[in-house]
């Protein structure tokens, strides 16, 4: 049995529970919620996310950082995987300066296929039109088990 | 920009080389990296930072004189999974600066160059201090 599976509730993932069993997401402090069909993360402000202390704004890796981990959770809630997708590309674009203040990311899948999946992400702070940052991206699901 | 943020001071990035339009950098492995609890791999997202980092550090050091710089766009490769319990060595060379934008190449690797864990690809753009720099607010 996997850690995916351990944490599995009514056939469907807990999000809050696995970003808790991830290392580096409890290190940046990500949360999430079930928001309908959708899994929305919240990343509370903290000074250890700054990237620029003059601005201060939040780093470029802690955007990317919740973006990903959005697609990566969303691709898990759909797709019903076992096992982590794995990252083949994403492109993210920087849209406004990260302001030092709490955040939020969606994803959405723009097409789940056999083995890959096209996640859109967007990362907001304050409104959620004026997103702070987008991304898009590949991510490779695990190959079935033999019993599946 | 600085070398040195919080937060990449807090994740353990260290500055190994920085020469005009050329930066290195190392992140030695640490539990708390981890993405992957089952494997041991370390997050996406902590390979996307610290070549996001090592680009910017790129840029600012192929500048005649220094200025604000932000990321417009950062597209990463993932080639393979980091091997859990290794440092990661960014290297990124800026290849282009022109009067507003300027154009970066990197890549992510365990040791041997020719065998990367990611590549990247990045334009930043260039704030010059004539133009007044937008306010957080």
């Amino acid at each position: 049995m996997s850690t995916l599976d351990i944490l599995r509730h009514d056939d469907h993932l807990d999000p809050a529970a696995l970003l808790g069993a991830i290392p580096y997401c409890r290190y940046l402090g990500i949360a999430a919620q079930v928001d309908g069909e959708r899994i929305s993360l919240h990343l509370p402000y903290a000074e250890r996310l700054i990237g620029n202390v003059v601005l201060p704004a939040l780093h470029g890796g802690v955007i990317g950082s919740l973006l990903e981990t959005a697609a990566i959770v969303q691709v898990l809630w759909e797709a019903r995987a076992t096992r982590l997708p794995k990252p083949v590309d994403i492109t993210i674009d920087y849209l406004r300066s990260g302001r030092p203040v709490d955040s939020f990311a969606q994803a959405r899948i723009a097409k789940l296929g056999r083995r890959v999946v096209n996640v859109h992400a967007e990362m907001w702070q304050d409104d959620e039109n004026k997103p702070i940052a987008a991304l898009r991206g590949h991510f490779l699901l695990a190959a079935n088990s033999p019993e599946e | 920009m600085m070398e040195q943020t919080p937060f990449t001071a807090g994740l353990g990035v260290e500055i190994v080389e920085l020469d005009r339009g050329k930066a290195k950098t190392r992140l030695p492995f640490g539990p708390e990296l981890v993405g992957d609890p089952e494997t041991g791999v370390v997050h996406g997202g902590v390979v996307t930072g610290l070549l996001d980092h090592t680009c910017g550090m790129a840029v600012m050091s192929a500048l005649r004189s220094p200025m604000p710089i932000a990321t417009l766009d950062l597209r990463i490769d993932y080639m393979k999974p980091a091997a859990p319990g290794q440092a990661i060595v960014a290297e990124v060379r800026c290849l282009k600066v022109t009067h507003e934008i300027a154009f970066v190449r990197g890549s992510a690797h365990q040791g041997d160059p020719d065998d990367p864990v990611a590549l990247c690809t990045g334009t930043f753009m260039l704030m010059h201090m004539t133009a007044p720099i937008a306010s957080p607010e």
